[in-house]
């Protein structure tokens, strides 16, 4: 099944080999999507962003990166050490875990695991424990709100995005991501899913603690939440999480829904070419993801939770039990696409009658003109 | 078998400190939250990290030093505070402004309202959550007329350009072309704000029916300015009391329907409007003529025992100014009626019962100054 790339027959030799080489990658890609986030949102807000470390500011990360190092490391006196400094860590090392099944490339993934999907679900949602370890051993009250935000937020997104991945492997029928891989060499899954598509990026954003969900570390309120206590290296190892989360979310997306490596240029191209297909899909999610931040405010936590449990989670369920029986009957696979589309349209309007009490906002604005002022 | 009986805990409400050194407690406010998980059981606020003693400054520098002092008290909107002073110290003095000294006036603090409601409108959106979009479309529009208060007065935050009797000096000969070049640019930056946030979903399910206060309880809080106007009560001194030449001029006052923190949002974004307008109808009537009265007196003497309240509509709400004469070059006593300090009272009022995220976009919606609450 796994034969190893480079003709290394020893499996535990291959795998350490091909971990090490997504650690490398992990880092730099972290370092770079550090670099294009604050590019980006600087041209969304009319700034230039970095330009003064290196060439264009290309070495911004890598200045941060050093300050951190050598910034002082600190622990409040009545914070839980245990619990304080593990915490960065139970936030990093499920991320990490999750790279093992990503394929960049046909053939190139740490281990092909059958049950993939499932895989990269449970160690994405383990990374929740760090944030109330962090949140709880602080000893500090923002951090505890944020923690339990953080908690609260987790847990309910978890469904939706768990639910949205499992409609995606019935229509590829498999949990392995290859194969769901080679299954979209000719229509991609968004084809048949476009409901769970838009699902899957919003309980993702939530999943993330990206903007408009940020509710946890929202600097509005609980400023920076269960990573207020940190600094140096620990606070950047949350960093470093962040961004691999959002980086690996950015490939899951591109191959569940976009075709990964296969999908439109067909699955005998050579490897250069199928790791370009697979960076350009996910930094196409990235870059939404971006363009979100810098658009829209955040979430209320109560609003969240009803967004997730009263239309998520129902709208989920439903395109499941759609996707069984067209699957069981063996009907025509463009009703899932019709479906999905009726089910955006179903999304739209409910979290406009959410929003909206009045057809229009000006309508009930009134101007006093010269008489009418007392 | 028995089951025991749990023990006895108690669930106590969590006390936060909320400021002063926090991201969006604009300055140096402070309040203590008690909060009910998320949900906001009371709220003390914390007033005086900022007082600096500004009125009994006053009293002991004559009345051109003291306009140095009024800008320091509300330095998002310097001018308007500035022209409550003049105009006691006129009253009491007795000085006719010149006409054009009034036009300039008139524009000046229109301007200085169009940049203050673009602080707000930065700090507001950063409140609620937007990552720095706002802030930064806010602060290229307020950089376009702090630049043209440079380039009238010679600083960008601390103007002092208002005298008693009219203007420190005259404007650049160049003024009318650059305040409607200006303009420009502010129409562009209010309809960038109505496309970002006024019909922004998120924005509005944060915002409508958020730290609501009723008319009657606005007005016996002592309300003013935009954030009594949202709560649907069309008091606008600019009106009530024409002062300057408000009542030549054609102006509406938007008003809110709900007293929440939308309304006083969205009143805040007409009002730019209606300044606009008002600057611009200004523009086509200033006149050349002179800036300072003929017959100045070389120092300023107030005659002995008299007193004067003025008011004007400062960004803010009622900027007042209480000005009590015992003779001499000095006020015998000062004080400054903040239309902060008194926006301030509602805040308990309005955030009690809401969540802890809606608190902190409550205090956000009153716009506070909190050099004029502590002055």
């Amino acid at each position: 099944m796994n034969n190893g790339i480079y003709g290394i027959e020893i499996a535990w030799l291959d795998a350490v080999i091909r971990l090490h080489i997504i650690v490398g990658l992990m880092t730099v890609v972290v370092m770079g999507l550090i670099y294009v986030e604050r590019k980006v949102l600087a041209r969304f807000q009319q700034r230039l962003g970095p330009t003064r470390t290196g060439p264009a500011g290309l070495l911004q990360s890598v200045a941060d990166g050093l300050k951190l190092v050598g910034k002082e490391d600190l622990r409040p006196r009545n914070a839980d050490p245990w619990t304080f400094e593990l915490a960065p860590y139970m936030v990093f090392i499920p991320v990490f875990l999750g790279f093992v099944i990503v394929p960049f490339a046909f053939g190139m993934q740490v281990r092909i695991l059958e049950l993939g999907l499932i895989y990269f679900v449970a160690t994405s949602s383990l990374g929740i424990i760090g944030w109330v370890m962090a949140g709880w051993g602080s000893d500090n009250r923002y951090a505890m709100i944020g923690g339990m935000r953080a908690a609260a937020q987790g847990i309910s997104y978890e469904l939706p995005l768990v639910l949205s991945l499992i409609s995606v492997a019935m229509v590829s029928q498999s949990f392995n991501l290859n194969d769901i891989v080679l299954s979209q060499s000719t229509y991609p899954n968004l084809l048949w899913q476009p409901l769970v598509l838009v699902i899957f990026i919003i309980a993702g954003l939530a999943e993330l603690n990206r903007t408009p969900f940020d509710i946890p570390v929202g600097e509005s309120e609980v400023v920076g939440g269960p990573f207020v206590e940190y600094s140096g290296i620990r606070w950047s190892f949350f960093f470093l999480a962040e961004y691999a989360a959002l980086f690996i979310m950015g490939l899951i997306f591109a191959a569940v829904f976009m075709g990964g490596w296969a999908w439109p240029l067909g699955e005998e191209l050579g490897r250069g070419w199928q790791i370009l297909l697979v960076t350009v899909k996910t930094s196409l999610f990235i870059f939404l993801i971006f363009w979100i931040r810098a658009s829209v405010p955040r979430l209320r936590i109560d609003q969240l939770m009803a967004f997730s449990w009263k239309i998520l989670l129902p709208l989920t369920f439903v395109q499941v039990l759609i996707n069984g029986a067209v699957l069981v009957y063996d009907a025509p696979l463009w009703i899932l696409t019709i479906t999905g589309l009726v089910g955006i349209v179903v999304l739209v309007r409910l979290i406009e009658r959410a929003v909206r009490p009045s057809p229009a906002v000006n309508s009930e604005f009134v101007s006093v003109g010269n008489e009418g002022a007392s | 078998m028995v089951i025991e009986s749990a023990p006895d805990f108690e669930t106590q409400d969590l006390l936060i400190n909320v400021g002063p050194q926090h991201p969006s407690t604009h300055g140096v406010f402070r309040m203590i939250l008690e909060v009910d998980g998320e949900i906001v059981k009371d709220l003390i606020p914390h007033i005086g990290y900022l007082h600096r003693g500004a009125e009994k400054l006053c009293e002991n520098n004559d009345f051109r030093q003291g306009v140095g002092y009024m800008d320091r008290t509300e330095y998002l909107a310097s001018h308007n505070a500035e022209l409550s002073y003049v105009m006691a110290v006129e009253a009491l003095a007795e000085l006719e402004v010149p006409e054009r000294a009034q036009w300039i006036r008139m524009i000046l603090c229109e301007l200085n309202r169009l940049s203050s409601h673009f602080m707000f409108l930065g700090a507001f959106g950063v409140d609620v959550g937007v990552f720095g979009t706002p802030f930064i479309y806010a602060w290229r529009e307020r950089e376009a007329l702090i630049d043209l208060f440079e380039e009238i007065s010679g600083d960008r935050m601390m103007y002092a350009y208002f005298r008693a009797g009219g203007l420190a000096w005259e404007v650049p000969g160049n003024f009318e072309e650059r305040v409607r070049e200006v303009l420009v640019s502010t129409r562009q930056g209010m309809k960038d704000f109505d496309n970002l946030l006024t019909r922004n979903e998120i924005f509005l399910a944060r915002t409508k029916n958020v730290g609501i206060i009723s008319a009657e309880d606005a007005i016996e809080l002592g309300m003013s300015g935009p954030t009594l106007r949202a709560s649907g009560v069309p008091l606008d001194i600019r009106k009530s009391e024409p002062y300057m030449y408000y009542d030549q001029i054609d102006f509406e006052v938007p008003i809110g329907t709900n007293g929440d923190v939308f309304d006083r949002y969205l009143v805040r974004l007409k009002e730019m409007e209606q300044s606009v307008s008002i600057i611009e109808q200004c523009l086509e009537r200033l006149n050349d003529g002179p800036i300072m009265p003929e017959r100045m007196p070389r120092m300023l003497r107030l005659p002995e025992g008299q007193e004067v309240y003025i008011r004007t509509e400062a960004p803010r709400g009622e900027y007042g100014i209480y000005l009590v004469s015992k003779g001499g070059n000095k006020p015998w006593r000062l004080k400054v009626r903040s239309a902060c300090l008194s926006n301030l009272q509602a805040l308990r009022k309005m955030s009690v019962g809401q969540y802890v995220a809606d608190a902190i976009i409550i205090l956000g919606s009153i716009d506070i100054v909190l050099s004029e609450v502590d002055r």
